[in-house]
């Protein structure tokens, strides 16, 4: 116990450490104060012609055609990977329902994977085809909250930025440097990095072990650093491929919520007041940290169905690998549900149902406790606007944020994304039930089966891409509504917080009086956490109440299913 | 039509940069700078791969230490359209994402610690690992497996025990993760025990 603990304070303060120095470079960066690869990024910009500033609208048409050309490639990549080279395995090309998931999974930052990768892709399918994705849609998020925060701190200005020159500008500048550095030290701590798909070995009891193989550390860093989370393996990070050692373990939960983490302190810096941002990291840093003690009391305890028969010391190792022992899994877990990220080094179908109800929680809020790379950010901002508009409410002031008035335009839009959550979730999960396509694909009985369809759509809608996995989702029905899901969770955030921010930047801010409300500071932060609680608990509890807290319910009282 | 250039033209040079120059870097440097690690940590024994280093396999034999339980399957040899238990098939990783409630995971968990012996047993070895790969064990389920392996081997149960304590890794920088046995690691060194002799 004390020396989990230990491993986890450990955590927390390095990422910090690391997390506020990127986040200043990084708000550098989206300023054009780093240059050092300004030849490379002239060139690029000067042969692709984007042209300049943009107002958020034409920000919004960029982004969303690079994302759909994105698809496109993706899309014809992994349908007819059975005709293209470095498909050492001969895998046939995907169906069409599951390269359409996989293809929006991959561009909404999502990476649901509803293949296993080692019995699927080919070497160009994951390298082309995923791995570069893994670069767009995170550079794409990050190049959102650039220029979102132009538009919160702008003074009557219709222009957010240059969609290119922020998405190139991501890539050049933060993730390749990040993730080349982070591969090869993979590489050095031996996750395998080869062109071959895999080798045969001959077990020392003489059977024959097919080994599945490729170019594992390459993909691994950028899907930490992006909050991708795609496995190149079935069981994602749980692979002692993709995750060979403790210290492995240690460095991708750091790489999963540094650039989320930094985003706070980027965004302090961008807009002139880094009280604002801090403001933003407590407020998430106390859901983490709660999620987390949450998380890890239940596992810790164990599972009481199994306490006959197993030594209590080291709680519910169903699931989990021996070399991260239950606090590295149970830490992966929180980091990973709450960063929208993803990836997995446990199966997430074996926590406790307390536990497993948590890691959905986390993704029900919305994905903002550092949340995905720039829309964990922008997401916290929406919330941010509806916590100002109750605030003004309670004390009958005009909302101010920044020193802008939060008018009826800008809260209509935050309060619209509120919708998005129980959209995914509720609806299209409460249709799967109807039609019955959620029966056939769960696999445990009783209240478990229940959490497992609600984890999916949860899972998709946040484009967090975790899953529970014992629920089959490649169906074409499962693969085209969570493809739908995962949709609506990335542009219907995006869009409304693109036109709030385009709205703010053209008003001017007021001086603060003694009526202003700060939005800094402790009270502040108590409302924001409030406000995020309360919407996360209203609308999820009666479905949460149904299947992991029933589940609980059952465990206790010693029924099995 | 601006926008639909620069759609193009971006998404092209990314495509080559992240999705062909970026591995491809990486693979050129870890072949060269960590060749072993980079073809899988593979284990050779005179000439032959005996497997990785850091993937788990199968064992039945009570002559050898067992890893933990392991949720994979692979196709069936006598009938190509059946799927079958096949326990440590690195081809396709899984774990048993069975629930917390779940009766056949109640069942497994006792029948696995009752195989091993009266009352309660060590986690690691009655779970089911997350990746079906795991190669490690607990100290604790090396140390319950000593007087199996011994017996089968004609050796002293000391000896064995005293090669388990020679292959007991810490956590890592005396912190991270949980202490562990490499299990392949430790069969090749009990294949190396001279025969009766070392413990008596």
């Amino acid at each position: 116990m004390q020396a989990d603990l230990l491993q986890a304070a450990l955590y927390a303060v390095v990422l910090v450490a690391l997390a506020v120095p990127l986040g200043l470079y990084m708000a550098r960066v989206y300023t054009g104060d780093v240059t050092f690869l300004a030849p490379v990024e002239k060139t690029l910009l000067g042969a692709a012609g984007g042209g300049g500033e943009q107002s958020w609208c034409t920000y919004a048409v960029s982004l969303l055609l690079f994302n759909a050309a994105g698809f496109a490639l993706l899309l014809a990549i992994l349908m007819f990977q059975n005709v293209l080279p470095l498909n050492p395995q001969g895998f046939d090309g995907l169906s069409w329902h599951l390269a359409f998931n996989t293809a929006v999974s991959f561009v909404t930052n999502t990476n649901w994977q509803s293949y296993g990768g080692e019995t699927t892709m080919s070497n160009l399918s994951q390298m082309v085809g995923l791995t570069t994705q893994n670069f767009l849609s995170a550079a794409t998020g990050m190049a959102l909250a650039a220029a979102v925060a132009r538009g919160f701190a702008g003074r009557q200005v219709r222009t957010v930025g240059n969609f290119w020159t922020d998405m190139t500008r991501s890539v050049l500048y933060i993730l390749l440097p990040l993730s080349l550095v982070l591969a090869v030290v993979f590489a050095a701590l031996g996750m395998p990095q080869t062109l071959a798909g895999s080798v045969d070995a001959t077990t020392l009891e003489g059977a024959k072990q097919t080994i599945a193989i490729g170019p594992v550390a390459s993909q691994l860093a950028i899907k930490q650093l992006g909050t991708n989370g795609g496995g190149f393996f079935n069981v994602n990070s749980a692979h002692p491929f993709e995750n060979p050692l403790a210290i492995t373990n240690y460095l991708s939960m750091l790489a999963i919520l540094v650039i989320p983490v930094a985003f706070c302190f980027t965004y302090g810096r961008m807009i002139g007041d880094r009280r604002q941002g801090l403001a933003l990291f407590a407020a998430m840093g106390v859901l983490l940290v709660a999620g987390f003690a949450a998380l890890y009391a239940a596992e810790h305890a164990g599972n009481p169905l199994h306490a006959a028969f197993v030594e209590p010391v080291t709680g519910n190792m169903e699931g989990k690998e021996q070399r991260f022992g239950l606090i590295g899994s149970v830490l992966w877990a929180a980091t990973t549900t709450a960063a929208s990220n993803g990836s997995v080094n446990a199966m997430h179908d074996s926590l406790t149902p307390l536990a497993g109800m948590v890691a959905m929680l986390n993704m029900q809020l919305g994905e903002i406790v550092y949340g995905g790379v720039g829309v964990g950010l922008t997401g916290m901002l929406l919330f941010v606007i509806i916590t100002v508009f109750l605030a003004g409410l309670m004390v009958g002031r005009t909302p101010e944020y920044l020193g802008k008035k939060i008018e009826a335009k800008e809260v209509k839009l935050a309060a619209l994304t509120l919708l998005i959550m129980p959209i995914g979730v509720l609806v299209l999960g409460g249709l799967a039930i109807a039609v019955g396509t959620a029966q056939s694909s769960v696999q445990d009985a009783g209240p478990h089966g229940l959490s497992e369809l609600i984890y999916a759509y949860t899972s998709a809608t946040g484009n967090n891409g975790s899953a529970f996995a014992g629920f089959n989702a490649n169906t074409p029905w499962h693969n085209t509504f969570l493809g739908l899901a995962m949709l609506l969770g990335r542009f219907g955030y995006m869009l409304p917080i693109l036109a709030i921010a385009g709205s703010l930047g053209t008003k001017m801010p007021a001086p603060p009086t003694a009526g202003t409300f700060p939005t800094h500071g402790t009270v502040f932060v108590v409302l924001l956490v409030a406000t995020i609680l309360i919407v996360g608990a209203l609308t999820f509890l009666p479905a949460l109440a149904l299947g992991p807290i029933a589940e609980q319910v059952s465990m206790l009282a010693g029924t099995t299913f | 039509m601006s926008q639909i250039r620069a759609t193009l033209v971006l998404l092209a040079v990314f495509t080559l940069l992240t999705g062909i120059a970026y591995p491809l870097a990486i693979t050129g440097i870890a072949e060269a700078v960590f060749p072993a690690k980079a073809k899988g940590s593979l284990v050779e024994v005179n000439g032959t791969v005996v497997g990785s280093r850091l993937i788990g396999q199968s064992f039945t034999s009570d002559r050898y230490f067992h890893g933990r339980p392991s949720a994979t399957s692979g196709t069936d040899p006598n009938d190509p359209s059946k799927t079958v238990e096949q326990p440590y098939n690195a081809a396709a990783s899984t774990g048993s994402n069975l629930a917390p409630t779940s009766k056949s995971l109640a069942e497994a968990v006792a029948a696995r610690a009752q195989a091993l012996g009266p009352g309660r047993q060590p986690a690691d070895l009655v779970t089911a690992s997350g990746s079906g790969l795991d190669p490690h064990i607990s100290p604790a389920g090396a140390y319950a497996q000593v007087e199996r392996v011994a017996t089968a081997r004609k050796l002293a149960p000391a000896a064995v025990r005293t090669l388990v304590d020679s292959r007991v890794e810490g956590r890592e920088f005396g912190i991270l993760g949980e202490p562990r046995v490499n299990v392949l690691e430790l069969n090749l060194a009990l294949d190396k025990l001279p025969p009766g002799g070392a413990g008596s």
